[in-house]
């Protein structure tokens, strides 16, 4: 009773005329980044953060016009997964299973309408879970102590190829760059300075939003000058949407198992949409058995996945707001714009930052809602939008990004760090270099570090006390077993997924 | 000729006029040395609009945020580049002074500006949970004197920083040797340091009074002493100090500001006046009540040795615990 009175607060902040419109401009850009290929959730939050500094938006204002942006993309991602077989991002993939086989069917309205609807239905199925879930674990979070902290972090880091990684090389070496990049500053448990050599701005460490940015939305500009990808897309026709209540019914039973499967694959870290979206299409698969269709436009198989990865989008920001140990790349974003507001996420967010949190979790209701909205009526805009040629998106990102970042410190200095950030990002990436596990390196290196230096101080040196509750050591074998599991499961998980991609190739 | 000389003369009085009363004219600039919404933020907006509603200035007061190196980056600035501005002022707290004794502004030093004045303060605490054994600070200081290691402290600021020094200020007063080695753990914020108290895995918080006022009310928290002189005024007056519990220790963390060296001085004069005449107003005492200040002025002609003697004071601490060399 007490949650559902909070709620009710979230709502009175998340529906003041500036937060709603924030919302829906939010829902609105979220899809239109979602759906554009290449510019996946991550990178679409990473660009609208200068846009939150420029504004001067209040703390709580900037987290509801990003948490919409977020849940914008998982929606939009499915829109060119459908019409261009390309998906928007990778949680998308397993859209083009059945959404693209649709649309050459010439059924692209019916099949972006049920999966719509289906990212609805997820979308409030994650959000429920979230209202129910993470005040719970906002308790329990007392109770990690120096020790627990350490192996939880450890366990971020082991789980952070996840299993849908490509390269765990390449996996480590970003997040040992991240880290890297987060001793650069004084040192909080000695006081010392480390990496500054005397030049003042960097007494205070590097600021990780300049990072994001530069890394994310400076690279995206670089590539593109490149490619010089000026050209947009053909148009695809939309035909006339003809779906009756019937066939929405048929595909509630696969949308509700979908969205709860993909909260479940939120909520542990490091798993993230992609898995949210694959465990429910192939657990559909199997379910339905012979009497589906997959592969070859079955309805329920463009539901199912699209349940998934926005059950799981809602879900990892469960241990971001309890724990501050983000689910996925997306929330890592937002954990760092989070810090930036100097907000600090765990147990005493949901008391002290309260306004915040559950004004966060009432938008995320409300954009659904928004979401649904527009994604029916208006699909239309959004399919325009996918031929729009970016050289008249990626000059706007770019302006923003700079007056967002001069807002925030108003100090050259960081804007040349900026872009010195965004061409390294642009050789990582040319490099294939995953981005997100830097950000995590440089968020989350410092905790822990924090973390096993407090440890060591309250047991004067003895190594034991990190494994000297059972909580902590139910979380080392936790990260024992992601460390080990992506080796043994993830060629299989990867390969299947990737003979269901080329059986469907198969059939076109 | 004539028309030119009196054109001069003119000049010459409105010259002696202003030199007698300098006052600034147009726009006045409060550098707030970190990102909008911390402390030394909202000490220039909130001084900004009480010297506009007061009509102290005739143009605005405009608050820049220049952040780095904890207030470094506008220490050097101000002495580089605005060594003789008039109108600017620039927000400061005890972080400032722990820094500069710390030598953690590479060549410089607190003569290098001219302090203007403080104008309220936040006051140290030394906070147990609520279950803890420690029943004042007698207790606790007790403890650490039999053994230095036994009792772990928490607080929000870097190692050797405010929250840092003021259990060695503390224990210090209480006669515990062996400062250096009272076992401190950093967090990045007193809300964090507090939670792990509250949870059971470290010993006593050490922070400022108006972060612990939420877990104060709720009752996680026990506040042993305050480090004030007397004791705090409103629901805070049932905590005792440190000194009426016969450890001499005192944390106050000011809110103040000082200016470029260089500045002229009738325009410096006219900064501490107005800063007296500002702490005065009922204006500032709303805004001190609505958030959490605490009263703390010392007289305008010994803000600049009280500024001194808190530098010299955090050196000699700062070196005893082996921070500096």
């Amino acid at each position: 009773m007490e949650t559902l009175q909070f709620l009710m607060e979230g709502f009175a902040v998340a529906l003041t005329p500036t937060n709603l419109m924030l919302a829906l401009c939010g829902a609105f850009l979220g899809t239109l980044i979602g759906a554009l290929p290449g510019l996946g959730p991550a990178n679409g939050v990473a660009i609208l953060i200068p846009l939150a500094f420029t504004l001067g938006l209040p703390p709580e204002s900037a987290m509801i016009l990003l948490t919409s942006v977020y849940a914008g993309a998982m929606y939009g991602g499915r829109i060119s997964s459908i019409l261009l077989n390309i998906p928007g991002d990778e949680p998308a993939m397993m859209t083009c299973l059945d959404g693209y086989p649709m649309a050459k069917n010439g059924k692209a309205a019916e099949a972006l309408a049920v999966s719509a609807i289906a990212s609805f239905i997820g979308g409030l199925i994650g959000t429920l879970g979230l209202i129910l879930l993470a005040p719970v674990l906002a308790r329990f979070a007392l109770t990690f102590g120096p020790a627990e902290y350490f192996a939880l972090f450890v366990l971020a880091f082991a789980t952070l190829g996840g299993i849908t990684g490509k390269n765990p090389m390449k996996t480590v070496v970003a997040a040992t760059l991240g880290i890297m990049i987060s001793t650069v500053g004084i040192d909080i448990s000695t006081g010392t300075q480390r990496y500054t050599f005397g030049v003042l701005e960097l007494y205070e460490g590097i600021d990780f939003i300049l990072a994001i940015v530069g890394l994310f939305a400076i690279s995206e500009l670089l590539l593109f000058i490149e490619e010089r990808a000026g050209k947009g897309r053909a148009l695809i026709q939309v035909g006339k949407l003809k779906l009756s209540m019937k066939d929405i019914y048929s595909i509630l039973p696969t949308t509700f198992r979908g969205g709860i499967l993909g909260f479940v694959a939120g909520v542990l870290p490091g798993a993230g949409a992609s898995l949210g979206s694959f465990i429910s299409y192939t657990l559909e698969k199997k379910v339905l058995g012979k009497k589906g269709r997959f592969g070859e436009g079955d309805m329920r198989g463009v539901a199912a996945p699209e349940a998934g990865n926005n059950g799981a989008s809602s879900g990892a920001l469960v241990p971001m707001l309890t724990l501050g140990v983000p689910g996925s790349g997306t929330t890592a974003v937002l954990l760092a714009m989070l810090i930036s507001l100097n907000i600090t996420p765990g147990p005493l967010m949901f008391t002290q930052n309260a306004d915040i949190v559950w004004g966060v979790i009432a938008a995320l209701l409300i954009g659904n809602l928004l979401l649904l909205v527009l994604n029916i009526p208006m699909i239309g805009v959004f399919v325009k939008v996918l031929s729009v040629p970016p050289m008249y998106l990626l000059p706007m990102v770019t302006m923003i990004a700079f007056v967002g970042i001069y807002s925030i410190s108003h100090s050259t200095f960081d804007l040349y760090f900026m872009v010195a950030f965004g061409v390294a990002g642009y050789i990582l990436r040319k490099l294939e270099m995953p981005l997100v596990p830097i950000i995590l390196g440089m968020l989350l290196g410092p905790e822990m570090e924090k973390n096993l230096g407090h440890a060591m101080i309250i047991s004067d040196g003895d190594w034991g006390i990190l494994w000297g509750t059972p909580l902590a050591v139910g979380l080392w074998l936790v990260a024992g077993l992601g460390l080990i599991l992506p080796y043994l499961i993830g060629p299989i998980l990867r390969h299947r997924m990737r003979n269901a991609i080329k059986e469907d190739a198969v059939s076109d | 000729m004539k028309f030119k000389q009196s054109l001069s003369l003119l000049a010459a009085a409105a010259f002696s006029v202003s030199a007698m009363a300098w006052e600034p004219s147009g726009r006045v600039e409060c550098i707030a040395p970190a990102d909008p919404g911390g402390g030394w933020d909202f000490t220039c907006r909130s001084v900004g609009n009480v010297l506009e509603e007061l009509g102290m200035v005739t143009g605005s007061v405009q608050t820049t945020n220049m952040a780095g190196a904890g207030g470094g980056v506008a220490f050097a600035h101000t002495i580089s580049k605005r060594n003789s501005d008039d109108k600017l002022l620039v927000a400061a707290s005890t972080a400032t002074t722990t820094r500069l004794a710390q030598q953690q502004f590479p060549g410089m030093n607190a003569g290098m500006v001219k302090w203007v004045g403080a104008l309220g303060a936040d006051y140290g605490i030394i906070a147990v949970s609520q279950d803890s054994d420690y029943e004042n600070l007698n207790d606790l200081m007790d403890a650490v004197k039999a053994d230095p290691r036994s009792v772990k402290f928490a607080g929000g600021s870097a190692n050797g920083g405010w929250d840092h020094l003021k259990v060695l200020i503390a224990a210090k007063a209480a006669g515990a040797g062996s400062l250096p080695s009272i076992p401190y753990l950093s967090y990045n914020n007193g809300g964090e340091a507090m939670t792990q108290v509250i949870g059971g895995h470290v010993d006593a918080f050490t922070g400022d009074i108006s972060e612990a006022t939420g877990f104060i009310d709720s009752g996680d928290l026990r506040v042993l002493a305050v480090l004030a002189e007397d004791r705090l005024p409103g629901k805070f007056s049932e905590i005792p100090t440190a000194r009426e519990q016969g450890i001499d220790a005192l944390g106050p963390n000011w809110r103040g500001f000082y200016m470029p060296a260089d500045a002229d001085d009738e325009a410096k004069e006219y900064w501490v006046n107005a800063i007296d005449e500002l702490y005065a107003s009922d204006e500032w005492k709303a805004v001190m009540t609505r958030n959490g200040l605490i009263p703390f002025h010392p007289p305008a002609d010994e803000f600049e040795a009280f500024v001194t003697q808190q530098v010299a004071d955090i050196e000699t601490l700062s070196r005893e615990i082996g921070l500096l060399r």
